[in-house]
């Protein structure tokens, strides 16, 4: 018999993997409790305190130093008084007045003209309903500061993103250096640059609309640039042979047909925008982000729940009306102008007109100006809100319980004992071994340079707490997006009902999550770990069910008529071919649960994401909360990167 | 013959890939070029003269070089050695801005894919050369309403591209080349992407407007009997290079080479060629005084004339005797 020899490389992998695997917990169960480089809640390292004594010299020279006296507190002005106007139009008593310029009545009348214009009534009437609910919820001026800081981050961010966009999109050497920096932007867990903005911006408005731009101008630069280099090609070559100038063609060309999809980018923006401004809060932010916080960290149930519904409108109202937007660009576009010219100039005139005369209504007389208090049904909805979550709590105990035990004695806890009870060298070995594995040599450096990092930032066992509980959700989450993605990527029906839901589900802020699974499950890392699937299942949920879906139906059909079960095309055919897509789908997953490491350490998970909080709030603790969020880039970064990319190259022509 | 030619192209290559002026004169085959050098040579060592009013014909399979060879004229490609001269001016010298007075006033291109502005109606798209070339609004509206006249797409003025049909389509594309009064068309394949009845009714449409407005036109086509239809002259490409040149009836007549008969051998012969083409000498012992014919005649037009004449046929230009014509002729012509 001739035996052929087959490259074993893959099994020869998985028994090197299985073997480190038995190593480590061997040496765990040898070794567990030493050197773990343990440090307590409110222990410091000296490069903690070093930091701190640096963050005071800055405070210190403030005001003195050229560099903060000549650019970065101009920024920082510009910004504060940037938001501080809006706020003086919309939210805040101002200009002497014991209110805004625009009451309650103005904004209504504005909002709904404005939504008329560039969308359609429908949308017009779905705003007007939304921003007199944010009344109805007691939470008027909490809202308005919201949208303010919402709008001044938007338009600074589209003012920077789109013509860097453009310029991405006409140059492929600045696309080429710009993709990376916006890769880091994107990748980054949203809260860890929170603290370094307040070094150098102080808290408040500045810090919080330039951290909201950091996470909104992605979205607007990156699909702006998609649009102008998405022009065809065709279209272009006949404008540049008729003579026109690269101006005329941007302008002639490019532009008006890269409009819609701006547009599309527009509303990425702004629900970016809306998400960051909430979650700014943590350094001041004015707003509903700040009711949530602090009902959340005193565990009311109730009010956080309230300003956690009007976040979810003001995402819906902003969402449907950019959308609506983007959709009336589309039938011009189709169909031409839909009416005449002048019909249309009379309808904007109307609308204006009507905005402008309650406007003014707004500005003059008191019931206008004011949300009428009477109209009040906030308590109610705060009450409702206790007295759900209590008797889900109670009622539902056994279940979530059930489950609450389940994973923490299942899962969270033999991870977390493997990886932070373990000797710190012997982690560190598994880690850059399994690298080395899984992603070759340069893996293997990465890996080797964070976790040396985790070390020298003093914050080793605190990093690995982070990592269990960050696995222990990646799990949850590809175990839920591989099922869920698989149903839906295979059943229309599933698709038609469940994509609404996701879609929603990624528009929201990512604060809003926390609230009714603080109801379920009370504040314990658990519900931390929930809320972190919650974030990050839609998004893989899509990527594996398109994955799915991109399987072609010649094959499927070949192997059902070879046979096949369900189980069996699923397995054997639809989930290897779809390979990709569910790489992809970890890899997202585990940077959307890592961007809510932070958000788990208000509600109960220790280690980095409270060591963040707690440095935002305790002066001493702040050397220490900076050196935690950047555990959390290095964290990010290595398991970003420690891997085989199985990312499609994308191929540029032109 | 004529004056000055419009366009007289000399020694053009265009090469793409690393280094490209390292393969200009090259005559090492298509393959081991790319090999080699690690370029592909589009356009080899290309001549040829265009001459006022005439309709030249590009033709050669995809991959052959046309569509780059056209692009080169205006320099949407940039060549990479030769010259072109435009009424005696080289335009590889022209700089960014003469280059663009050019391809503003004087040469107009036609695509295959039409190009139109999606989110403009067809009066804006017809006058969008006129506009970048700076003209005012009444000035150009005018000019556009004249041109869509000419194409027949009166009433069309306010439609959308989406709106039309693709052979609409493509006549907005030759309105907006018309629209500038060019001296040179260029046509890109531009009846390609159209189905064969639409086909062939915009190439009688392009006879027609070739009568009406006289422009000198260079035409890019894969289709064989498009270039027979429309060309007063075809240049026919093969891997870059220039295969043959010549009048329809030359090309199908006298093939150069194995390539351009076996593209050829399918043609009706006796649709294209001319009685010049199968004339002989008189036989001493003809006689001749049968019916006169000229010997540009298309043999299609002259079987009639030919097959109910008793005699033979005599070929005559101005007086001359040039051959006879008998059924004999005739006959072998058809049945070959």
């Amino acid at each position: 018999m001739i035996t052929l020899s087959v490259p074993a490389r893959l099994p020869a992998r998985r028994y090197l993997a299985g073997a480190i695997v038995a190593a480590w917990v061997l040496g765990h169960a040898l070794l567990a409790g030493r050197d773990t480089l343990a440090l307590g809640g409110a222990e410091l390292t000296p490069l903690h305190e070093g930091v701190n004594e640096a963050w005071d010299t800055v405070d210190d020279n403030r005001n003195s130093n050229p560099f903060f006296l000549y650019f970065v507190n101009y920024i920082r002005l510009i910004l504060d008084e940037s938001v501080k106007f809006v706020q003086a139009l919309i939210s805040q008593p101002s200009f002497g007045r014991p209110v805004p310029v625009l009451g309650w009545l103005g904004v209504v009348a504005l909002a709904a003209a404005v939504t008329y214009i560039f969308g359609n009534i429908r949308v017009a009437l779905l705003t007007v309903a939304g921003f007199v609910s944010f009344g109805l919820l007691g939470l008027w001026a909490e809202s308005m500061d919201t949208l303010a800081l919402t709008l001044t981050a938007v338009a600074y961010s589209l003012a920077v993103g789109i013509p860097l966009g453009v310029w991405a999109g006409l140059s492929g050497r600045f696309n080429r250096f710009v993709t990376p920096v916006l890769d880091f932007m994107q990748t980054m867990p949203t809260f860890v640059y929170l603290a370094p903005l307040t070094l150098f911006f102080l808290i408040g408005p500045a810090s919080a609309t330039i951290a909201t731009m950091i996470y909104a101008i992605p979205p607007a630069i990156r699909i702006t640039a998609h649009a102008i280099r998405e022009v065809s090609p065709v279209t272009l070559e006949a404008s540049s042979s008729l003579g026109a100038t690269s101006a005329q063609s941007l302008r002639h060309v490019r532009l008006p047909l890269a409009r819609r999809t701006i547009v599309v980018g527009v509303n990425q923006t702004i629900m970016a925008a809306l998400s960051m401004a909430t979650i700014a809060a943590l350094i001041d932010a004015p707003g509903l982000g700040k009711t949530v916080l602090k009902a959340l960290q005193t565990l009311d149930i109730g009010a956080a729940f309230n300003a956690g519904l009007a976040i979810v409108i003001m995402a819906v109202v902003l969402d449907r009306a950019t959308t609506a937007a983007s959709h009336r660009v589309e039938t011009q576009r189709r169909t031409g102008r839909l009416r005449s010219v002048f019909f249309r100039r009379v309808e904007v005139a109307v609308a204006l007109g009507i905005a402008a005369v309650l406007g003014y209504l707004s500005y003059t007389y008191v019931w206008a100006a004011e949300f009428p208090a009477g109209a009040n049904i906030g308590s109610y909805v705060r009450r409702a809100a206790d007295a759900a979550s209590v008797w889900v709590q109670d009622s539902l105990s056994g279940f979530t319980d059930a489950l609450k035990n389940v994973i923490t004695y299942g899962l969270l806890n033999p991870f977390e004992s493997l990886l932070a009870g373990s000797p710190w060298w012997l982690v560190f070995a598994v880690g850059v071994g399994m690298a080395a594995l899984v992603g070759g040599t340069r893996a293997a450096i990465i890996a080797a340079a964070g976790l040396a990092a985790l070390i020298g930032l003093g914050l080793w066992q605190d990093s690995m707490v982070t990592l269990a509980a960050t696995l222990v959700a990646t799990i949850l989450v590809m175990a839920l997006g591989v099922a869920t993605g698989v149903w839906i990527g295979r059943s229309d029906r599933a698709d038609a009902v469940l994509r609404p839901v996701l879609d929603a589900g990624q528009t929201m802020p990512a604060f809003v999550y926390l609230v009714p699974i603080l109801g379920l499950f009370g504040p314990t890392r658990f519900t931390a770990i929930i809320a972190a699937v919650v974030f990050a299942a839609p998004v893989a949920i899509k990527l594996v069910a398109e994955g799915i879906r991109g399987v072609p139906p010649a094959t499927v059909e070949a192997a059902r008529s070879a046979g096949s079960s369900s189980w069996q095309l699923i397995t054997k055919v639809q989930l290897p071919m779809a390979r990709g897509a569910v790489a992809l789908a970890a890899n997202q997953g585990l940077i959307y649960v890592l961007s809510m490491v932070v958000v788990g350490g208000l509600v109960g998970a220790g280690a980095l994401g409270y060591d963040v909080v707690a440095g935002f709030s305790q002066h001493q603790l702040r050397g220490k909360g900076l050196a935690a969020g950047l555990a959390i880039v290095v964290l990010g970064i290595v398991l970003d990167r420690a891997r085989v990319r199985p990312r499609p190259e994308r191929t540029d022509s032109g | 013959m004529k004056d000055q030619p419009v366009l007289d192209v000399r020694g053009l290559w265009k090469v793409f890939g690393p280094k490209p002026e390292r393969a200009v004169g090259s005559t090492l085959s298509r393959q081991e070029l790319k090999e080699r050098t690690g370029c592909v040579a589009a356009v080899r060592d290309v001549s040829f003269t265009v001459r006022p009013g005439e309709v030249f014909v590009v033709m050669g399979l995809s991959g052959s070089g046309k569509s780059t060879l056209v692009r080169c004229l205006t320099r949407l490609v940039e060549p990479t050695a030769g010259e072109i001269l435009f009424d005696g001016a080289d335009i590889r010298q022209a700089d960014e801005r003469r280059l663009r007075e050019l391809r503003r006033h004087r040469l107009a291109m036609v695509f295959q894919h039409f190009g139109l502005l999606p989110h403009r109606c067809v009066l804006d798209n017809v006058a969008y050369g006129l506009e970048i070339r700076g003209s005012a609004r009444p000035e150009r509206y005018k000019r556009a309403r004249e041109v869509l006249e000419l194409v027949g797409l009166t009433g069309f003025e306010n439609s959308y591209p989406d709106q039309l049909s693709g052979g609409m389509q493509q006549r907005v594309g030759l309105a907006r080349a018309l629209a500038v009064d060019p001296d040179l068309l260029l046509f890109d394949e531009p009846f390609s992407a159209l189905d064969p009845l639409i086909r062939r009714e915009m190439q009688n449409e392009i006879i027609r407007l070739h009568h009406e407005v006289g422009k000198t036109m260079v035409f890019i086509t894969h289709d064989l009997s498009e270039a027979l239809k429309l060309g007063d002259r075809i240049l026919i490409m093969r891997d870059g290079a220039l295969v043959q040149m010549g009048t329809p009836d030359e090309v199908v007549g006298a093939p150069a080479d194995d390539y351009v008969r076996d593209f050829v051998s399918d043609v009706p012969r006796s649709h294209v060629l001319t009685l010049r083409w199968i004339m002989r000498e008189a036989l001493p012992d003809e006689p001749l005084d049968g019916p006169e014919l000229a010997p540009d005649l298309v043999i299609r037009e002259a079987v009639h004339t030919v097959l109910s004449a008793d005699r033979p046929v005599r070929v005559v230009r101005e007086g001359e005797l040039l051959g006879v014509v008998t059924s004999a002729e005739i006959l072998e012509m058809i049945a070959r």
